[in-house]
């Protein structure tokens, strides 16, 4: 059987802006989230050298606000949400055998919004007005006579363009997996990662549309001097706690499930075991992002809901565990008696599920009221969300990484250094989170710029400060590992992992085109089964007579990103015809993109 | 204005952009149920009038209202006509669509001068703050569609809306219908029961 070598591509700067190739769409959307890892790594650090020492003044409480306002916004916005849309990109349509998304130029425009509303937010650090009113950017203090400066304008329209760049999305994964499977291809045939992707669009397309209401109220209050947030006028700030938590929660699960997505995928590869319970997996997926809808009050049992509301949340919250405490023994029961490779992305597996599980324990702990109470706003739960986040969310990625890498740059990255990153990364990771659940319990407030000695909590924050350093240092081990995997890296074979699902069938890396011809799948795991490995390598890995035809690169997706960034923008300027604008620009993009046939052949 | 999804082989069965607006549909229903919410959360709690009851005009809404009712049925009927390929009875429907939609726009357009004339606006208290962002949005919607729907309009005056390009109409009309749908909603809970 004859490999097939990818058809030439062209290259050069215009033709990366101009792409709607979801590989090329990918690859942007990993670089710019490790971009803005960078930026959001280098807050935390400054951040962890300000609680060094108490009573400390490195740097002013108000570029403190600055920096962990940002930090937050950062690493959920712009790092792991686009880093798991990489991930989507490049990785489900090869999964369920598609030539591409749905909507290519749609794709595009999701990526330049994303890259203009983070750069945008950014950029007000150039002023020392970076938003300084915390991640979730409660009212009122977000209001115009408690924020006056620029800061919460900053914050307000940047999410607005990222919240518009993740609603397109959502839809645009809805649609390719509900409509381009391969022929023969079940919904039960999907690997776990494209479920987990189709359950976290799902939370995308309906979560996203609360945050952007709640942001226009803000907007309004803020632009236009209404009075929805303002106590005097009868306004009240507890309803943007609501509105932000409707959204933040199931936002919790777009952080998580695609992490969920990978690991599910990587534990049977490494195994040599299909995954155990799918069906159940898969349920349970489903069902966080159902019961995700039900558990928003859990952020707010400070807030004086009520003995009722405060019962319903603690007990809805405690219901959300049990499914997510399935998957964890399925991946376990995955593992057992299976021929284990402990590869890379097999030890970030494993290490996300150890330090994942640490985090869910101490989130059922604050899911009862009493508890919470005790622990709100102190560093505790600054703890338990890293233990989520970085140790949930940003593991399964790594591990994705590890797994998908020879996949999308036909090279295998160095093992040896690899794991040299994983153990830095561990041990770096718990060094600085581990001792804020000490630090936490003794008191020590969340969001402060400092503390106060009687407290003694220097040592915790000390350890804190040194894994962080450490931890910074395995980020850079990694882009080392990336680069010398680019440039030197051993050439990879289609399946270099002996893996199962579809994404392994096509050359490393993969033809513009991904497959010559639709492969029929009529299984669960196809390339473990020998019959139907062969079949459909006969035509993966065929080299076509005719190329298939694919979509025109377009202009039009960055005109209209760069339209409805300008639109949101003007409204800063507090003059209403100003984003007028913006909105004929957009105008303009939308109609030469809709008269646009992407499959008109050049001349 | 098709796309890969069109050109290939669908699991389906039925054209992406069917269902990628149908999600997109989903996605707004989140949206405008949000800023419904926040209508009634607020309700009672303005401290200074104008109250809903001072200056809402059910009559007269009720009447723009109606028209709305009718634009959709003359896009169903416009769909009809492009799907059958009399481009006659299309342009008819799709320019009385665009003219219902007109109508309805004017009316909101006194209705807001009306209610500032009366003191209500966005700045006075928190009704004329909800009640202007969430028609508001909603009216802007309805000049999405209407500029959307004269584009079809001219299109099928130059000729280019036969009936194999039906679907993008179709696709104005799941939006059109799902504006006039919104706007059951919003009448019911603002104008009717307040």
């Amino acid at each position: 059987m004859s490999v097939a070598t990818p058809a030439p591509h062209p290259t050069g700067v215009w033709s990366w802006i101009t792409t709607v190739d979801h590989k090329r769409i990918g690859i942007m959307y990993f670089v710019t989230s490790i971009f803005f890892l960078f930026v959001g790594g280098l807050e935390a650090l400054i951040i962890r050298a300000q609680l060094w020492k108490p009573e400390q003044a490195l740097i002013s409480a108000e570029t403190y606000s600055q920096l962990f306002t940002m930090h937050g916004t950062t690493m959920v916005f712009m790092v792991v949400m686009p880093m798991a849309v990489a991930f989507f990109n490049y990785i489900v349509p090869l999964q369920i055998g598609a030539r591409d998304v749905a909507f290519p130029r749609l794709n595009a425009l999701s990526y330049w919004l994303y890259l203009l509303g983070s750069l945008y937010m950014n950029v007000s650090w150039l002023w020392g007005m970076a938003p300084n009113a915390g991640w979730t950017g409660y009212a009122n203090l977000t209001s115009t006579q408690f924020s006056p400066g620029q800061n919460v304008n900053f914050w307000v329209i940047g999410l607005s363009i990222l919240g518009i760049s993740s609603i397109l999305g959502g839809v645009n994964f809805i649609t390719t997996i509900v409509n381009l499977r391969a022929p023969g291809m079940k919904l039960m045939h999907m690997p776990l990662f494209t479920w987990m992707t189709l359950v976290t669009s799902f939370i995308l397309v309906t979560a996203m549309p609360v945050i952007a209401v709640a942001l226009v109220l803000l907007a309004f209050d803020r632009f236009f001097a209404a009075t929805f947030f303002v106590p005097t006028a009868g306004g009240d700030p507890v309803f943007w706690q609501h509105l932000f938590w409707i959204f933040g929660h199931p936002e919790v699960y777009v952080l998580i499930l695609p992490s969920f997505g990978v690991i599910s995928d990587v534990i049977p590869a490494f195994s040599r075991k299909p995954l155990f319970g799918y069906p159940v997996v898969v349920y349970a997926g489903v069902l966080i992002g159902f019961i995700g809808w039900g558990v928003w009050s859990h952020h707010m049992f400070a807030s004086g809901l009520g003995p009722i509301a405060d019962s319903f949340f603690l007990a809805s919250t405690m219901i959300i565990a049990i499914p997510t405490g399935v998957k964890i023994f399925n991946w376990l029961a995955t593992m057992w008696g299976g021929s284990l490779r402990l590869t890379t992305a097999m030890l970030f597996a494993v290490g996300m599920i150890a330090v994942f599980t640490v985090g869910g324990l101490s989130g059922i702990m604050h899911a009862s009221a009493p508890v919470d109470l005790q622990q709100h706003d102190t560093y505790f739960v600054v703890a338990h969300l890293h233990y989520v986040i970085v140790g949930g969310a940003m593991m399964g990625l790594f591990s994705g990484f590890y797994y998908w890498f020879p996949k999308v740059t036909g090279r295998m990255a160095d093992e040896g250094l690899g794991k040299i990153h994983f153990w830095l990364a561990m041990i770096g990771f718990n060094l600085t989170f581990f001792p804020m659940h000490m630090s936490g319990m003794y008191g020590m407030p969340r969001r402060t710029w400092t503390y106060a000695a009687a407290l003694n909590v220097d040592i915790y924050n000390q350890l804190s400060t040194v894994g962080g350093v450490i931890f910074g240092v395995s980020a850079l081990v990694w882009v080392w590992v990336m680069l010398k995997g680019v440039r030197s890296g051993a050439p990879a074979s289609p399946n270099p992992w002996e893996a199962p699902t579809l994404e392994w069938s096509i050359p490393s890396p993969p033809a513009h085109y991904n497959c010559p011809a639709l492969p029929r799948v009529r299984h669960r795991d196809p390339l473990w089964r020998e019959e139907d490995r062969a079949a459909i390598e006969a035509v993966t890995l065929s080299v076509p007579e005719v190329e298939p035809e694919m979509p025109n690169s377009s202009f039009w997706p960055i005109v209209v990103a760069a339209g409805t960034s300008a639109t949101w923008m003007l409204v800063m300027t507090g003059r209403w015809w100003a984003p007028l604008i913006g909105l004929a620009f957009t105008a303009f993009g939308v109609f030469a993109w809709a008269f646009e046939d992407p499959f008109r052949k050049k001349s | 204005m098709s796309d890969a999804g069109d050109h290939h082989y669908t699991s389906t069965g039925l054209p992406s952009w069917k269902i990628g607006f149908w999600t997109f549909i989903a996605s707004e229903c989140l949206f405008f149920g949000t800023l419904i919410s926040t209508y009634m959360v607020y309700r009672t709690s303005s401290v200074q009038g104008p109250f809903p009851h001072e200056v809402l005009n059910i009559p007269l809404t009720s009447i723009s209202t109606f028209v709305l009712l009718m634009s959709s049925l003359a896009m169903v009927l416009a769909l009809d006509g492009v799907t059958r390929g009399n481009r006659k009875l299309a342009m008819g429907w799709l320019a009385a669509v665009v003219v219902l939609g007109l109508v309805f726009l004017g009316f909101q357009a006194y209705e807001f001068t009306h209610f500032v004339h009366e003191g209500l606006t966005i700045q006075r208290n928190l009704f004329g703050s909800s009640f202007f962002v969430l028609t508001g949005f909603h009216g802007v919607h309805v000049s999405v569609g209407v500029i959307w729907l004269t584009t079809l309009l001219i299109l099928s005056a130059r000729g280019k809306l036969p009936p194999e390009k039906a679907l993008s109409v179709e696709i104005a009309g799941l939006y059109w219908h799902f504006v006039d749908i919104v706007w059951i909603a919003i009448f019911t809970l603002i104008y009717l029961i307040q």
